[in-house]
Parts: C-alpha cells; structure tokens; sequence
C-alpha cells in the first residue's frame, strides 16, 4: 500500500515567543498531535493526526497555540467542495464507508432561524419575570381529553379519576438519549446530576443503568432499543419513563454499532454483553415489524411497570411522520420523541446523517398539526429533537407545537465539547466519547454537573424572559401557539407547512 | 487583625486524585505567582532563578496527582526546623518559610511526610514551599486547575 | 356600500384576531326580579373613555317570556339574498316558530347597519342525531351557528340561547343602546360593553356581547395565548371565526362548564390557573392533586394576558380576571342586585350606595347566581 495521502484537516500554529515548553500540550493529546523534540528542546506538533477538538488550545497557560483550519482549498470550484474531494480521498484509500459523528455538518436548512418571536407593546403589557411568576412547568405523557370531577364532603370537588402516569418538568428542556459507552460515566453522572438538580429528565440511551446512576434513575427515561442493552426488570422499574427507541435523526434506518474497544468491563456489565465485543444494535427492532408489533412492546413494558410510568416511542423524522405519529398513538404510546435531520450521534455513516430524513421544524409543525386534525394531540406528548442550540430554538419548537425538546449535542457542548465529530475514535480529550480512563478523569463529573445544569438554568431564564416579552406567563400558553411565530424568507408551500405567517403580517 | 476563631481554622490545597489530569497547569501558575513579573510567559522565560515550585508532580500511567504542602497542625518541618526559618502562622494557620533565615540543613525535607519541601543545592537552602499564596483568596494552583481537581480545603483544627 | 357582515379580511383566511380594550358592566337580580335596561344603558354610557364609537353591544336575560321554550337566533346578514340563504339551512335543523326583524329606532351616526333579523325556533330531532355521537340539542346549536358563520356567505349569528338576546354593532353605548331600544327591554340579568379596538377594522359581528347557546360574554383585554387556545378548542369542533380573541373565551366557557361539566370556579382556575407555587402551598392533598390535575389537562385553555370579562348563563353573572390582574373590575351588591363593572363609577351612578363594594382578586371568580 502506497503511502496514506490524506492531506491533514487543521494547522497546528504555535506561538514560539510565548510557548514556555510546560509540555502541557504533549502531555494532554491524546491523538499524539504534540511531541517532545529532545533536540530541539520544544514541543513539535504532526498536524495529519489533529482532530481539531481544540483542548490543547484552551489548555496552554500562554495562549501559544491556536488550531485552525488547514487553507488548503481546492481550484475546482463550489460543486467540487473540499469534503468532497476529500471523502472521495478517503474511500479510495480504504475501500469503506466514510463515518462521521454529531450533528449534520451540510448546511441542511435551519428553519430556526428563518422564524422570530413576538412581543407585546401597549395593547398588552409584557410581564417583568423578576417580579412576576413565570412558569415553566411542563408534563410529558398521555391525558385524558377532560377531568372528572366527584363532590367530596360539603360539596368540595375531587379528582374524579387519577391522570394516566405523567413526567413532571421543571423546564421544557430534557438531555437526549446518550448511553453510557458511547460517552463516559463521567458525563452520565454529569448530565444525570444536572437534571435531577433541576428537575427534568436524563436518558440512559441504549447503554443500561449504571449502579452510580442508580440514585439518578427516578430522573431516568430508559432507553429500550433494537439490541435490548441492559434492559432489565430493575432498569424498568427504577425509570421515570421509557422509551422504545425506533429511529435517531442522524442515522434513520440504520442501527448502532458500538466498537469492541469501548466495551469495557464496567460497560459490559451496565449492557450485560461481554467485555470487548461489538455492541451492535440491529436497524429494526427484530420483534417489531409492524405498527402492531410496537403496540405489543408498548403495552409488554407497560404491563412489566404496572402502568405506572409513561411509554413513549423515539422516531426519526422522516418523510411521512406526520402519519407514522398518528400510528404510535393508537399504538398506546405516551409521548413521541422526533429527532430531525441535523441530530447528533457518536458514529453514523456520514452519506446517512448528512443526507436521509427531514429538518424537525417541518416535522414537528405536520405531526403536532395532524394530531390535532385527528383529535388525538391531548393522548400524546411531542418532544422535539436535533440541532436545538439555543433558548429561541427551544421556545420556537414550543410555538410549533412541541411539549419539551430533547438536547445532546448542546448539552456536550456545556461539558466542553467542541464538535470535533470524531467520537467515533474514542479518543475524546475532553473526557465525554471516550471509555480509556486517562481521558475520563478529565470531566470531573461535579464540573459538569454544574455546567450542564447552569445551561439549563440560563436557557430556562431567557426563555422567562421571552416568554415575558410575549405577555405570557406560563409556557403551556405559548405551546402550539404559532400566532407568536413569523417567517422570513420562506415561501408559502413552507409556511404552509409550517402553519405560520410571514413576518409583517398582522394577527 | 485575626480573630481567634480564624486561628483555629486550616487551610491547605487538597488534590483529587481522581480528577487530576496530568496537565501541570498548577505548576506553570505556582511558578508565575511566585515570579516577579506575575506574567505567565516572562516567568518562565526570561525571570532567573525560576521562581516557584510549591507543588509537585507524581505521575504513573492513567493516575496523576499534584502534591503540595497540607498545612499540618503540628508540622514536622516546624519542629525539626533548627533556626526557626519554618514556622506556623498562628494567624492563619499557615506553614511559611522564610529563607532569610534558612541554613539550608535540610531537615524539613528529612521529616515531612508527603515529601513536599524540595532542597535548591545550589544555594544549599530550601527552594521554595507553599506559602498559600500569601493572602490570595484562591491559591493560584487551585484558580488555574481546569478540572477543579485542585481545591482550597478549609477545616477547623481538631 | 361597504359589507359588513361579510368579515373584512386583511389577509384571506379566518383566523386572526384584533387586539381591544374596553369598559364592562353587568347586574343581576339574584331574586330573579327584571331590572329596567335604562340601569345597564347608563352604567355603560358612563365610561365613555373606555371606547372609541367602534363597538358597543348588550345581552340580556329573561327578555322573550312568551318564547322562552324556543331558541333565539339573532342574525346580522349583508343582504335579504344572505339573509334567506342562512334562513334555509335554518329550516333544514330548525322548526321556526316566529320571525321578524329585530326592532329598531333610527340612528343617524350609524353607518352600514346589515340586515338584522329574529328567529324562534326549535331544533329537530333528525339535526340532533345527525351530529351522532351522544349529542344533545346544545350540540346541533353549536354546529348549527359555527356552519352559518363559516359557510354562508354575508350571514352571521350572534345570539342563540334561550329566552335571552344580544344587541350589538359598531357605534358607541348611547346609538347602539337607542338603536336597539336597550332601555325598554326588561332583564334579570344584564351584560354590556364598549369598546376601543385598537384596529381600524371593525364590523358589527365583532362587537360585544359575544354570544353561543345561552352564553353570552364581554372581555376587556387582548388574549396573547390566543393561538393556543384558539388551536386546542378546534380540537373540539369550535372554530373561531369572529377575528377577536374574545370568541376563545366564550367557547372555553361553553367547553368547561357545558360540556366537561365543570362549575364556574374550577373553570375558573382552569381559564386563570393558579400559579404553581400556590398550589404547591396547598395543604390538603386532594385539592393539591385536583388543581395540578387541572393544570396538566387543560393547559390548552389557560388564557394569557390582560383580562377581565363578564359572562353569563341567564343563571349566573360571572366576573373573571387574569393572574395577575392586568385589567380593572370592581363588583358591589345592594339588596338582591349585584354588580360588576370596569369601574366604581359605573356602578355608582345607577347604585349610588351599595352595601358592599370591592376588588376581586386576581384569577378568583366573582360568581352571582339567581336563587332557585
């Protein structure tokens, strides 16, 4: 084999004047970027295995370092793009599919940011958040279309009949599935932590609940997946909800794949698979293949519960979800989870993240709208999922319809990773995608429990804040209410489906 | 002035072990506090002789850990210290050193247990021990460590 | 001429709403006595600065004794032609007892006044078992009303409960209190309001006292959970067609108290919900559990923003604020009479010396109702 000509994605660029030779960047990089050159008495850096993760560069004490992109653009154009050419490089040299990690990086449309937010001005007054209540509270799970009130003694009413199970939020915001294995125990702990700290949900994705997150579970939503990882009676019971997961937006139809190396003797016990052996999730569900198949597992895990949590299911948002949707509320679920076309994941064939399934705004809009055109909105609760990043997301996703959103990349973001998408590697330097315990220690989990739950904290205030703005005092007024959303720039088929007007229309 | 509820309590940089990330960040800021300049590249560059050194590094495969003085209550090095050069701040609590006074016999390297103090033999005196940063709110290993693994542990004397 | 009852639309479609503020009144005789229209004419006329000459209307209680077995429709239509098109999808559902035009005096300041139009009638049975589904009269009303005014073009109806009637259009209280002779009416239960739209548009089917079945209701506010709630109740076969936020709350009413069979108090706390940390100060586990029950079901109809309104069934006279009371309401009583209104004046200059006056608080009903 000739010679890998690869050409390396990022410069290393040092800052020879203020390197001090600390070798705190030879020490930190896991990808052996960085070497000591004895001769030369200075660190030296071999930039074809640079990741771009930038830990290096936020750990050097004199700000020596600044990693960037390697300038070596092609000639030949904008259809001839450098990923092209590069991916193409690739394959040649290895014959195989070309693999990628996180969020979509196309520039798939962001309808996010082609909508904005109203406010009230005189006819309503917008409400101060510092000195009035904003509420924020949120349930996921199935209702009744109405309540049944008995008369108790001299007449004061009573609940009729208990509500279905529900999950009690604080904040309309939840930490997306992520399994222990494909990141670290660490930053389960962390994201665990944060969501008891402020009262919403983790999800233990495919990977089983550790005994350190047991204390966590009853904030748990608990994955049941294609490979049935640690699925368990004890895993059901402890859960604060569960969910069937059929589809993730970054690889829709395809199923997982956890590599050998990362199955540790900790990870094979959490998963009940042996130490060192893929961890494969098959596409479908072996047991499900119909819409009554999925029916069967609802109510299998809902009998193993007692009924005493929600069941949802989590899809990929596809061509014709809206229909799909409809199918998994009469299937029995209680929520549904949609993940769009920009979601995240720790490896996926890039041709499939980059390429299959549909943005969650229109997803989200056609599902939320169909449900209501069927009667059946108030049986199911919508979590919206994939490339959520900031507060305004969050509350748009609301306004289209959703009951809470899911977060995974922002909140890995929060712990401090920098969307190098090579988790895959395991090699993650910042502690999270990664099982070799020299990394790990390096999320102190009461870090970032505290960076995560203080990203809540910040996203829930503004969304407080907007929410004020609006003349609106508790989020159940702004969900679904697309009066408060406008477009711009889009054209009609798009606001059509995304049932809003555009921006300089009057109510 | 301290009071005397101040005096009873200890203060000392703990390290967890389970958190250091080998990355000797504390060392580069041990080394710039105790500079002249207080600046990071100048410190380590052009300042001579280097000044610093109060913690130290302890490293074997996947476990590292940062070791610096524990403020004992009642500190070896004091006791064996011959010319009072090592003395116990009854104020604060803390260990200091005063090379004025230091002979350089080395005992307190003899005696201290975690093996802190270091010997500078080419001055034949003691290099340099954790002086806590003087009165920093945060010793400067504790403020640059980015895992939080380095912690300012504040205890009353038993 | 300009068309009035055909909805003038900015934008195509139906649903968009105009923002107002405004002045309330109402009394109600607990006994059940009939109270002049001259009370509610001058309680209304006195708060002139609440509206702007763009919409004023009343409902009022007990007014057809010798019909009040039968449903009155009150319809405003553009023209005869509009008029006998709804007439005919009338007598489709409909056995019609009496007709005639609704009596009026003439007015020289309003402009573009519809055709207005009476209607006594009965549903029949077939209509009934049409809707399917366990349905009761009320019902076939509902879908009666919400086809007319979505279907048939230039035709709208404004009132259609029983043995009560709702007088509106756009002028202020005095030419629309004259116009409809609201003096000479007699009623045990009185509602009126005035109007200040803060939109040029306006038609007469926008004005208050907006009305279905036997509710009839009047809002000062803007409603900005508007689209949420105008979403969840299409969810139930109402849709809102008249451009004003204040239809959410009139079928909200319907909703809650008429067909999910809550009373005025829990729709209340449904409407104006109670905030979160005070109903987890709530000691009794029961209530605690009732009031988060309310919450989590019926966050669809949790009404946002600057309230007050007034409704009534014909049995009861409801007064209503936001959570925070953003907007004014004062209630008094003096003997079997009570009253509720925008302002202590108005309450005043037609009960100069109530034996009670005061301030409801926010999101707690004032609920008077009629003795048995």
């Amino acid at each position: 084999m000739a010679r890998t000509r690869v050409a390396p994605d990022f410069a290393v660029r040092r800052d020879t004047a203020r390197c001090i030779n600390c070798k705190a960047c030879v020490r930190l990089c896991a990808n052996g970027v960085h070497v000591w050159d004895e001769v030369a008495g200075a660190p030296v850096a071999d930039e074809s295995k640079c990741v771009g993760c930038h830990f290096c560069e936020e750990h050097c004490p004199t700000r020596a370092l600044s990693i960037e992109r390697a300038p070596a653009e092609t000639t030949s154009g904008g259809h001839w793009t450098r990923s092209a050419i590069r991916g193409i490089g690739r394959q040649a040299e290895t014959g195989g599919i070309l693999l990628g990690a996180m969020g979509n990086d196309r520039p798939q449309m962001a309808y996010f940011d082609r909508l904005v937010l109203n406010a009230a001005q005189v006819t309503n007054p917008s409400i101060d958040p510092l000195r009035e209540p904003m509420e924020l509270k949120t349930f996921i799970g199935s209702r009744p279309d109405r309540i049944e009130i008995a008369r108790g003694a001299g007449g004061r009413p009573r609940l009729g009949a208990p509500l279905p199970p529900l999950l009690e939020i604080e904040t309309p915001i939840m930490f997306s599935a992520m399994s222990y294995g494909s990141i670290s125990l660490n930053a389960c702990r962390s994201l665990a932590g944060a969501a008891g700290e402020i009262g919403t949900c983790w999800n233990t994705g495919e990977g089983g609940l550790h005994p350190d997150l047991e204390s966590c579970a009853d904030r748990a939503i608990v994955q049941v997946a294609s490979g049935r990882f640690g699925v368990t009676p004890e895993y059901l019971a402890r859960a604060a909800a569960i969910e069937i997961k059929v589809g993730q937006g970054a690889k829709p139809g395809i199923g997982g794949h956890l590599p050998g190396g990362k199955v540790t003797e900790d990870v094979s016990r959490t998963r009940r698979i042996p130490v060192g052996s893929d961890a494969i999730s098959p596409a479908p569900h072996h047991d499900i293949y119909s819409i009554e198949d999925l029916k069967q597992l609802i109510f299998a895990l809902k009998e193993a519960t007692r009924y005493s949590k929600p069941v949802g299911v989590k899809i990929a948002a596809v061509h014709n979800v809206a229909s799909i949707a409809i199918g998994i509320v009469h299937a029995g679920a209680d929520f549904i989870a949609i993940d769009g076309i920009r979601g995240g994941t720790g490896a996926a064939p890039s041709v499939i993240r980059d390429h299959v399934g549909i943005p969650i705004e229109l997803a989200l809009a056609s599902v939320d709208q169909r449900l209501r055109e069927e009667g059946l909105r108030h049986r199911v609760s919508i979590i919206a999922a994939g490339g959520i990043r900031s507060s305004a997301d969050v509350l748009k996703a609301i306004a289209l319809g959703a009951d809470a959103v899911y977060i995974a990349t922002a909140a890995l973001v929060a712990l401090g990773c920098h969307v190098c998408r090579t988790c895959y590697l395991g090699k993650c330097n910042w502690g999270i995608a990664t099982q070799d315990p020299a990394l790990t220690r390096r999320l102190n989990p009461e870090v970032g429990q505290t960076r995560a739950a203080n990203l809540l904290r910040a996203w829930s205030h503004e969304i407080k804040e907007m929410l004020g703005g609006m003349g609106v005092n508790a989020i159940e007024s702004v969900r679904g209410n697309r009066d408060h959303l406008r477009g711009v720039g889009l054209s009609q088929v798009e606001l059509d489906l995304l049932g809003i007007k555009h921006a300089g229309s009057p109510w | 002035m301290v009071t005397a509820k101040a005096a009873r309590r200890r203060r000392r940089v703990a390290v967890r072990e389970e958190y250091c990330i080998g990355c000797r960040l504390c060392e580069v800021a041990c080394v710039t506090r105790h500079s002249r300049s207080r600046d990071v590249v100048a410190a380590h560059k052009t300042e001579s002789p280097r000044p610093g050194g109060g913690v130290r590094f302890e490293a074997a495969g996947p476990v590292s850990l940062a070791v610096s003085c524990r403020h004992c209550a009642d500190p070896l090095c004091v006791e064996a210290c011959l010319t009072g050069a090592m003395a116990r701040d009854p104020g604060t609590g803390r260990v200091v050193h005063d090379p004025a006074r230091c002979v350089g016999c080395w005992m307190c390297v003899m005696t201290c247990p975690t093996g802190v103090p270091r010997p500078d033999p080419a001055a034949h005196r003691l290099a340099f021990k954790c002086d806590l940063c003087g009165g920093d709110d945060l010793p400067a290993c504790v403020a640059a460590c980015p895992n939080a693994a380095a912690v300012l542990v504040e205890e009353d004397e038993p | 001429m300009l068309i009035n009852v055909h909805r003038p639309s900015p934008v195509p479609d139906l649903d968009f709403k105009v923002p107002s503020g405004c002045g309330l009144t109402g009394l109600i005789s607990q006994k059940g006595e009939l109270l002049p229209g001259d009370a509610i004419y001058r309680s209304l006329c006195s708060m002139e600065e609440r509206g702007n000459g763009l919409g004023a209307g009343y409902a009022a209680y007990g007014i057809y004794p010798d019909f009040a077995a039968n449903r009155a429709f009150h319809l405003m239509c553009d023209t005869e032609d509009a008029r006998r098109a709804a007439e005919a999808v009338l007598r489709r559902d409909c056995t019609i007892r009496h007709d005639e035009p609704i009596p009026t005096s003439p007015v020289k300041a309003l402009k573009n006044i519809p055709v207005l139009w009476r209607y006594f009638l009965d549903i029949k049975p077939e209509a009934v078992e049409r809707v399917g589904g366990g349905a009761t009269e009320p019902d076939a009303v509902v879908r009666l009303v919400m086809e007319i005014n979505r279907k048939v073009d230039g035709a709208f109806v404004f009132s259609s409960g029983r043995n009560m009637g709702i007088f509106k259009g756009v002028g202020n209280p005095e030419e629309i209190g004259e116009f409809f002779r609201i003096p000479a009416y007699r009623a045990n239960v009185w509602i009126g309001h005035n109007r200040f739209p803060t939109n040029s548009v306006s038609w007469w089917g926008g004005a208050h006292p907006f009305g279905l079945l036997d509710w009839s209701l009047v809002h000062n506010g803007e409603i900005s959970s508007y689209g949420t709630n105008r979403r969840y109740l299409e969810s139930y076969g109402y849709w809102c067609t008249l451009q004003t936020d204040t239809e959410v709350m009139a079928y909200l009413f319907d909703l809650l108290v008429r067909r999910h069979g809550l009373d005025f108090d829990l729709a209340a706390q449904v409407m104006a919900a109670p905030f979160w940390t005070r109903i987890e100060r709530e000691e009794d586990p029961e209530a605690r559990r009732l009031s988060s029950a309310l919450r989590a079901v019926y966050g669809g109809a949790l009404v946002s923003g600057p309230f007050a309104v007034l409704v009534s069934d014909g049995k009861s006279l409801v007064g209503l604020n936001d959570r925070i009371k953003l907007r004014p309401l004062v209630a008094a009583r003096k003997g079997s009479v009570s009253y509720i209104a925008s302002e202590e004046a108005a309450i005043r200059c037609i009960c100069p010396d109530p034996e009670a006056l005061w301030m409801p608080d926010a999101g707690v009903p004032t609920v008077v109702t009629v003795e048995a």
